[in-house]
């Protein structure tokens, strides 16, 4: 359901800061909002998201209504070899989404 | 008949707005201490103010997606790295913004995202240390158009 877009610098060297974007596209809806009608949209944002590298985790967060809609985050991280770099989130619907990535390291 | 149906689909829209606007007026809060929630956040440890600095525009137009940037200062080692950042809002229906973990593979206490702010408000972001410190940064920011009014 959610497109994503992770931003990676595509070679890094060992050992240098990586500079990890991600977009997903997701209302991020937060349940106070009302549709024409007068019926309440029920709350939906995706309340947590964890990013491995390579399986081990690298950044974990915990998200609510308090995030702008279509969820925009920028961390850090060491690469020390090549690898995958995966993302996977869960919204309060129970809707899983992932995205991943390929960050080649050069010596 | 048309007319009949036209009208009462009028008045069902129009008990809409006014419904919504009267609802999320409860939402514009006054500005709420904070002081409950970091001492549950933080298990009552003291919080000392600093190594936390947040980039955030002074006035943002639009509440709905107001840039934010944390940054902790930290060498982020095995031994010493920041694990938790929590963004909290002075203002908004749900105070609890954001809660990040890291660790020493991220090199960097620093990320970036995009929060919804409900007018005028004091953001406190707090950040724990690998060590079990908590640390404090805070910004004040403008908000000329709130999140929260938004009945569409």
């Amino acid at each position: 359901m959610a497109v994503a877009r992770i931003q990676v610098p595509p070679e890094v060297k060992r050992g240098e800061l990586v500079q990890v974007r991600l977009a997903i596209q997701h209302p991020m809806e937060t349940g106070f909002r009302f549709d024409v009608m007068g019926r309440p949209i029920p709350k939906n944002v995706i309340n947590s998201l964890v990013c491995r590298y390579n399986g081990a985790e690298v950044f974990r967060a915990e998200l609510g209504s308090g995030i702008a809609a279509n969820p925009y985050l920028q961390f850090f991280m060491r690469a020390e070899a090549t690898g995958e770099l995966v993302f996977e989130w869960v919204d309060d619907a129970g809707e899983r989404g992932s995205e991943r990535a390929t960050i080649t390291v050069v010596t | 008949m048309a007319r009949c149906s036209r009208r009462r689909f009028l008045a069902a829209a129009a008990a809409g707005v006014v419904a919504a606007h009267v609802r999320v007026a409860g939402a514009q809060l006054a500005a709420q201490p904070l002081e409950p929630l970091i001492a549950k956040l933080t298990g009552d440890a003291s919080v000392q103010p600093g190594r936390v600095t947040l980039e955030i525009p002074r006035l943002a137009d639009n509440g709905h997606s107001v840039p934010l940037k944390v940054r902790v200062e930290s060498a982020m080692t095995e031994r010493d790295y920041v694990k938790t950042i929590h963004i909290l809002s002075g203002r908004n229906p749900r105070p609890h913004i954001a809660a990040f973990h890291l660790n020493p593979h991220c090199g960097r206490a620093e990320i970036s995202t995009r929060v919804r702010l409900n007018g005028t408000q004091r953001l406190v972001v707090l950040a724990q240390a690998s060590d079990g410190s908590w640390w404090s940064g805070s910004a004040e920011v403008e908000v000329t158009e709130t999140a929260c009014l938004d009945a569409t």
